[in-house]
């Protein structure tokens, strides 16, 4: 382990807080993340010294913030592995950057008869844009399924082969779930859709800060994901596009920045990425995240992702030894993400986050933006601890005592 | 600890583990749900209105603790009273979660909600049955959600 391990939680101001009266424990990590000092210094750098309009600039604030802007996009394309900046878009977060494709795309390519594939187990940033593509285009929205009643068996890769008909014209799927923690097998599940032609997005929301992430080996034509789940500020993220295919997409939104020569009459487009980004940039930001990606890779994603195997294999030990409790997602010892979504049947989620909060730990309870999956699982909210590179052994202690107090209260 | 036992006080606990008056109501003629879309709380209020008068009512759905002792509290307080007298009411456990001021008059077991003041984020929990028992006195059928009405 490198020596960047050795006190990494002290890279983080935040975490050095007392929440009622109680060292913070901080496991909403799949909500957003904290963010280290170099994170906080590249913004705070930036509005003292560099604060400019990008693009067109000749003054040297101007050109100091352009360089920075670009070099950031070039910082990004490196992290995620593309073959060139031009296809990092830079956007407001997963959701503006998967709306950005269902809207683009979807009217570009998506006809009535269509075939829109994604899985019961998306996050609604992922189904709700694909929803609204599909009836605008009078396409159809399938779904590939999960298995298992804890919803522990994952998709259905051989329901894939029957779904993937010539009529799908585009696979939509995440890479991580932000409820069950599975993982899924995205370059295989590429590979299939490429072979019936269809085109492919993932959300990578849930894995960009956490395991190593190539855009080009796992072989999709989009994927998006935020800023602030990798360490890096809120209000940034990216559209990673293939270049032959962002060319010949249409912008969706349109205005200064991303014309060529405009007239009364019309107007003409730059080429990717400037063609997707009308207006002033979030500048700031996006500087601040390719420090993020500095910060992570010099922990390295292998270790970081080794560090939430570690813990999450711990939790599922201990919390799986409580009584009355019901975890969805992959069984204990299988694969899995750095999260754990657990729910008890006679106290609910919301009544448990309080709880936990009174114990300075940090939960998340609800549907997680998950509400057709909570369904198929015949639940209505699960209580959720998400982990991440500065959470340690210690931490999980603490949230079991917190939810067995919880048990014993509510047991009276 | 001591805000949390004001949260979550006997009363609230007992109305959770046995709710008063729960489910579907045979002889409702009036229906209204709610819904807190933020948390996935569901609630579904039944009526009977004699006239202006709620002979009988009952509740059905699945919550937090706050909300399943609010409906239940609510259906033993409404029970018997006009829709102007259940409004009056609500208002009085408005007042009673928003700030921790209860109207010893007219409130009694109610009273046991005034620790939710405390936990801005759970007032949504404990109004989420009142807003949809209000609907049902309107005779509206418009779902109730948490993120239409004002708490």
């Amino acid at each position: 382990m490198s020596p960047a391990w050795s006190n990494v939680r002290a890279d983080f101001p935040i975490l050095h807080q007392q929440v009622n009266g109680h060292p913070l424990v901080y496991l909403d990590n799949g909500a957003t993340s904290q963010k280290p000092r170099r994170v906080i210094d590249a913004l705070v750098h930036y509005y003292e010294r560099d604060n400019s309009n990008v693009h067109r600039g000749l003054h040297a604030l101007s050109m100091r913030a352009t360089d920075a802007y670009e070099g950031a996009r070039a910082r990004i394309a490196k992290f995620v592995n593309a073959a060139d900046p031009a296809e990092i878009i830079f956007t407001r977060g997963t959701t503006e950057s998967i709306n950005l494709v269902a809207r683009s795309w979807g009217h570009a390519h998506l006809k009535t008869g269509d075939v829109v594939l994604t899985t019961e187990i998306e996050h609604h940033s992922n189904l709700v844009p694909w929803q609204q593509a599909a009836k605008a285009a009078g396409a159809t929205l399938q779904y590939v399924p999960l298995l298992g009643a804890d919803g522990e068996g994952g998709l259905d890769l051989a329901a894939l082969d029957k779904l993937l008909t010539p009529q799908v014209k585009l696979f939509a799927f995440t890479h991580i779930s932000n409820t069950l923690g599975t993982i899924n097998p995205v370059a295989e599940l590429c590979r299939r859709a490429r072979a019936v032609g269809a085109a492919t997005v993932i959300d990578a929301a849930q894995s960009i800060g956490h395991v190593p992430l190539d855009v080009q080996q796992i072989g999709c034509d989009f994927l998006a994901f935020s800023g602030h789940k990798m360490c890096g500020p809120t209000g940034i993220g990216v559209l990673y596009g293939r270049r032959a295919l962002l060319d010949k997409l249409a912008p969706d939104e349109t205005g200064g920045g991303m014309v060529v020569q405009v007239t009364y009459e019309g107007a003409t487009w730059k080429p990717a990425p400037e063609r997707f980004e009308a207006g002033t940039p979030n500048v700031a930001d996006a500087i601040a995240l390719g420090a993020a990606c500095d910060y992570l890779d010099t922990l390295g994603r292998d270790q970081i992702a080794a560090h939430d195997t570690a813990l999450v294999k711990v939790a599922m030990e201990k919390l799986s030894a409580l009584p009355g409790i019901r975890i969805i997602g992959p069984r204990v010892g299988a694969e899995r993400s750095g999260l754990v979504s657990f729910a008890f049947a006679n106290v609910h989620a919301h009544d448990v986050v309080t709880f936990a909060n009174e114990d300075g730990v940090a939960l998340r309870g609800g549907h997680h933006c998950n509400q057709p999956l909570m369904r198929k699982l015949g639940l209505t909210s699960t209580t959720r601890a998400s982990f991440y590179l500065y959470n340690t052994e210690d931490e999980i202690d603490r949230l079991v005592a917190s939810l067995r107090r919880i048990q014993i209260f509510f047991a009276g | 600890m001591q805000d949390l036992t004001d949260l979550y006080q006997s009363v609230i606990l007992d109305h959770n583990r046995r709710p008063r008056n729960r489910g579907k109501l045979p002889t409702a003629n009036r229906v209204a749900h709610g819904e807190n879309p933020s948390c996935g709380d569901q609630c579904t209020v039944y009526l009977r209105l004699d006239g202006d008068r709620i002979g009988d009512i009952s509740f059905d759905g699945s919550g937090c603790a706050i909300s399943q002792a609010s409906a239940s509290l609510m259906t033993l307080n409404l029970k018997g009273k006009t829709a102007a007298e259940a409004e009056a009411i609500y208002a009085g456990v408005h007042t009673l979660v928003t700030t921790g001021k209860v109207d010893e008059d007219n409130l009694s077991d109610l009273a046991a909600l005034a620790g939710v003041h405390q936990f801005p984020a759970r007032i949504k929990c404990a109004t989420l049955g009142w807003h949809a028992a209000l609907n049902a006195l309107k005779g509206d059928p418009i779902t109730a959600t948490t993120e239409t009405h004002k708490d």
